[in-house]
């Protein structure tokens, strides 16, 4: 007879091969800001793609919602350690902001409301890898997990997923945002423990 | 649904102290931005993310940013203002 069960553990099916070294699994959704949570009501809502040389394509609530949606299904891994596996989400591919963008950049800087930013190569953001999401778990994304609208790129540590995003400004050259600058590191993969910046 | 933490600037004592000799929480401070003043101890602290934010309590500016790495500490003072650190009598 066995006396001490798995669930005394209380893992639900985590799946060890699934979260990166020093990670654990998480059941919650920690929420981690670095200042007041922007409100940021939909009428007024709008997310811009700004190219290099300045044009600017810009997206309503309404016609954001009247994209193409799709539902990624995704493991996320913050940080500060913590692991999310199998979170669903509801959102607008990257690509389809990008299809009628021209531009050669090669890299991008994601901006919030609030005023975060945090940078990525374009390239991470196309080829079905990141989305402008607004519905998790089947509701309407939180305010305090980045709603109505937030980034969504699932392969690199989340600080990279900025809440409230508003808009990417496509650059030729990286420029490193709001943790980059302070230490972290400027590509952030979870599998390769990127954390800080000389990882 | 867990809530963000927000603490004062008294958290910032220890990690602090680690860069500074003096207890610059205790230090006056005048916001280049609103103009706001008072103790650095009174800054608005966001502590559960990947490093320290710390923040104007009158208008909410970026003060302070502080990561601990293995590598050492990264400070960004950039938002300070101006602070006047006593210093005590001079003999």
């Amino acid at each position: 007879m066995n006396l001490i069960t798995r669930g005394f553990h209380g893992r639900r099916g985590g799946d060890p091969a699934r979260i990166p070294p020093g990670q654990y699994e998480a059941h919650d959704f920690p929420v981690l800001s670095v200042g007041p949570t922007p409100r940021v009501d939909t009428d007024d809502w709008a997310f811009t793609v700004t190219t290099e040389t300045g044009t600017a394509h810009s997206w309503t609530w309404d016609e954001f919602l009247g994209l193409a949606q799709e539902r990624p299904h995704v493991d996320i891994h913050c940080v500060t350690r913590w692991s999310k596996l199998d979170t669903d989400w509801v959102g607008v591919s990257v690509d389809t902001l990008l299809a009628d963008v021209e531009s050669t950049a090669d890299y991008a800087v994601a901006h919030s409301y609030g005023g975060y930013t945090t940078n990525l190569p374009l390239e991470d953001l196309t080829d079905g890898q990141a989305w402008i999401v607004h519905t998790f778990d089947g509701e309407p994304l939180a305010a305090e997990h980045g709603g109505p609208a937030r980034l969504l790129v699932p392969h690199l540590y989340f600080w990279k997923s900025a809440k409230w995003v508003k808009g990417l400004t496509l650059t030729p050259g990286d420029e490193p945002g709001f943790w980059e600058q302070a230490g972290y590191h400027d590509y952030g993969d979870p599998w390769r423990e990127q954390r800080y910046r000389g990882d | 649904m867990t809530r963000p933490t927000r603490l004062d600037g008294n958290v910032l004592a220890g990690p602090l102290s680690e860069v500074f000799s003096v207890d610059l929480t205790a230090a006056a401070r005048l916001c280049s931005v609103c103009g706001d003043e008072g103790v650095c101890a009174q800054l608005l602290v966001y502590a559960d993310g990947p490093g320290l934010v710390a923040r104007c309590p009158g208008c909410a500016v970026l003060v302070l940013r502080l990561v601990r790495t293995p590598h050492g500490v990264v400070l960004d003072l950039g938002g300070t203002g101006c602070v006047t650190i006593p210093l005590g009598e001079e003999p």
